[in-house]
């Protein structure tokens, strides 16, 4: 006997997999990648009648024929060809009890790998309130291997899985395998489930009515973007307090150690370098804990699959599928979570394309860095009653983003990643009261993960950047004054020599070295080019006084560095460069490795620049003329 | 045997059928079959999306949504 049981998890997706996970772990589970593929691996520990056990939960899926690297796990896992992963010794195969006919198709695949097998039937709760019954000796019978029932939320039937699971080795198997060719597979499981059917489902009555107004083509549509309005308003505004009040406690945090210390390079690393870096984490909890939250939400209801039916046709047109519109609109009040929403989408083609767009959405740290250009250049006229110039152009910078963005979507899906890829193939599941229990711990789970995952690069990241931005030191003269001499350190920093080095490169963009500089500097975050110039032009604040330093700012040659050109270039610049490592650092976990993180930074550089170089001399030529 | 032959695309919403051949053809084709569109099979269509495309189809106890790109390569027999 092995000295740990090794179980795998088979299923579809919505067949109850991962409740029965969670029932069995609970909760506990490690999760991880598989080598080479973007697939989340996730495992979890248990005691079997006294004896150590692991259970896999594989991806769910239809059918064990792949059709992609990543479907291939599943296939992987089971004949043992991953050598990262040990073989299962049993392989459990949970399958919707409401669609045996179905679920038998799957059973049939892996029981045909020839490993030991046992079918553990979910949703039996169901089955009975819509009047069906089924007879499980006999299934048991006809197929060769144990079967057992379970609700996996209630813990009805686990008792009995436990013992089961304690060892596979004991496991009946079939005298003869299920057939490998896919229409005889239909006609065996079509004989078992007559035999063991033995009163058939009613339809369900309670779907069936819900889905006749939630899918109505007017009211299922307004339905659908009051749930997204709210979805949005939820991340993107809701989410504001909280921040603000992190915000405000990693200010006082900073305040009081620049108070309670003497002023040394150690009082500057622990209140600007790390706790700011700290900061920066903590700041995205909000939006992901609220987004999750709505999200699993929707998705343990079953509306997910519903909202996805219903835009598909518009994603469909640039390549993309229904569960793309719900990342990219997360997107929209931060890259961070929409990326990590993006696990809903099951081809993992689909996914990449949209992670990689996801940057282009108009987050919400592009606000400062907008709201700052506008105040402090655009002309505050009115244009069309209340509709002034300056609301205008945010509104043109906001909708420039997501419309570049499935541009690029479609022309990735055409390029660099073609092919005819996964069918939409999407289950409709039914309806289902949520429970608390596996709502909390799957948003406590992702925000965890956020924090481990991506947390840890994010905090390494504003370190270093702190470190450009204090290195070296340089003496100062006495006689200037404090935000002078901030100005001054800044200047001879290495960001600041990074800055002037990058002038022939920006130059043609109409950008200083000041600039340069803030543009190193907004790597951490965008708005972060916001203190930056404030600390570079030596203002007291970062709101109105800054507005007027860069007014008042001239050139060499005595022109304004912020002529009209240079603005709407730096604005343009805003919208598609990538200045953000919170996303490179959530890019890089969800895809596992830096190569599409630094792809999605190469190509929205070069699309800032082109377009910045467009707009500067577009602009320049307007205000010629 | 009666009843139309049709593209299941082309069930109107509350329409049934049986299916009586899938276009196997490539991974597409194949994964049709192991999603339970095999010949023999009954269905019904229950409704499409606001944009018309794509359509939910109630068969083997579950609700799929298929687009018209794969629901065409079903061929049923209409009720």
């Amino acid at each position: 006997m092995p000295e740990v049981i090794r179980l795998a998890l088979v299923g579809s997706p919505n067949a109850g997999k991962t409740t029965l996970f969670n029932a069995l772990t609970g909760l506990r589970a490690r999760v991880g990648n598989y080598p080479g593929v973007t697939v989340e691996r996730r495992e979890g520990e248990l005691v079997l009648a006294g004896r150590q056990a692991v259970v896999i939960d594989l991806p769910g899926t239809y059918s064990l024929d792949p059709i992609s690297a990543d479907e291939a796990i599943v296939a992987r896992v089971i004949d043992d060809e991953v050598d990262e992963v040990e073989a299962p010794h049993g392989l459990v195969v949970v399958a919707d009890a409401c669609s045996l006919e179905r679920s038998l198709l799957l059973v049939a695949q892996v029981m045909a790998r020839g490993r030991p097998t046992c079918l553990v039937l979910s949703m039996i709760d169901e089955l009975r309130a819509r009047g069906g019954s089924l007879d499980r000796e006999r299934l048991e019978a006809a197929l060769g291997i144990p079967v057992v029932e379970v609700v996996g939320h209630r813990g009805h039937g686990l008792a009995g899985l436990r013992e089961l699971c304690a060892d596979p080795s004991s496991w009946s198997q079939p005298a003869v395998p299920p057939p490998e060719d896919a229409y005889e597979r239909g006609a065996w499981a079509d004989s078992i489930a007559s035999h063991v059917i033995t009163q058939p489902l009613a339809q369900n009555r309670l779907t069936e009515a819900i889905d006749r107004v939630v899918l109505h083509p007017l009211w299922g549509t307004l339905f659908f973007a009051a749930v997204m309005v709210t979805f949005f308003q939820l991340i993107f505004a809701w989410a504001v307090p909280s921040m603000d009040f992190i915000d405000g406690l990693i200010g006082s945090a900073s305040a009081a150690i620049h108070q309670a210390m003497p002023q040394s390079l150690l009082a500057d690393f622990l209140a600007d370098g790390l706790i700011a870096g700290v900061g920066s984490v903590v700041i995205f909890l909000p939006q992901i804990v609220l987004l999750f939250a709505m999200l699993y939400l929707l998705e343990d209801v079953g509306y997910m699959a519903r909202a996805a039916f219903v835009v598909d046709r518009l994603m469909g047109r640039i390549g993309l599928e229904g569960r793309s519109f719900v990342a990219l609109l997360s997107s929209y009040a931060c890259a961070v979570p929409g990326i990590m929403a993006t696990r809903t989408i099951p081809s993992p083609r689909d996914r990449l394309v949209t992670i990689l767009v996801a940057p282009l959405m108009t987050c919400s740290a592009r606000l400062p860095v907008y709201a700052l250009l506008i105040g402090a250049f655009v002309p505050a006229l009115q244009v069309w009653g209340p509709i002034g110039l300056q609301g205008l152009v945010l509104l043109g910078l906001y909708l420039a983003g997501p419309l570049v963005a499935l541009a690029v979507a479609a022309v990735l899906k055409r390029t660099l990643l073609p092919g005819e890829g996964l069918p939409f193939t999407m289950e409709l599941p039914s309806y289902r009261i949520p429970t608390l229990r596996l709502w909390l711990s799957q948003v406590g789970g992702s925000a965890w993960a956020f924090l481990r995952r991506a947390g840890t690069i994010i905090l390494a990241v504003s370190i270093l950047l702190w470190l450009l931005l204090t290195f070296p030191r340089v003496p100062v003269q006495e006689s200037l004054d404090p935000a002078a001499a901030a100005s001054y350190a800044l200047e001879h920093s290495f960001a600041g020599r990074a800055g002037h080095a990058l002038v022939p490169l920006i130059d043609p963009l109409g950008f200083d070295w000041k600039i340069g500089v803030g543009l190193i500097a907004s790597l951490a975050a965008r708005e972060v080019i916001v203190a930056t110039l404030a600390q570079i032009y030596a203002t007291e604040d970062e709101g109105t006084s800054l507005r007027v330093a860069i007014r008042a700012d001239r050139d060499s040659n005595g022109e304004a560095v912020y002529s009209p050109a240079t603005v709407a270039a730096l604005l343009v610049f805003f919208v598609f460069a990538l200045q953000c490592m919170s996303t490179l650092a959530i890019m890089r976990r969800e895809t596992n490795s830096w190569r599409w993180p630094a792809f999605a930074f190469g190509y929205m550089l070069v699309l800032a620049w082109s377009m910045s170089f467009a707009a500067n001399r577009i602009v320049g030529a307007i205000v010629a003329a | 045997m009666d009843g139309d032959l049709a593209r299941l695309s082309e069930l109107s919403p509350g329409q049934t059928g049986t299916i009586v051949s899938v276009d196997d053809a490539g991974p597409i084709g194949r994964r049709l079959l192991d999603l339970g569109l095999l010949p023999g099979t009954p269905v019904r269509a229950l409704r499409r999306a606001p944009l018309g495309d794509p359509g939910v189809y109630e068969l083997r106890g579950y609700r799929l949504c298929l687009r018209q790109s794969e629901s065409s390569r079903v061929q049923v027999r209409s009720a």
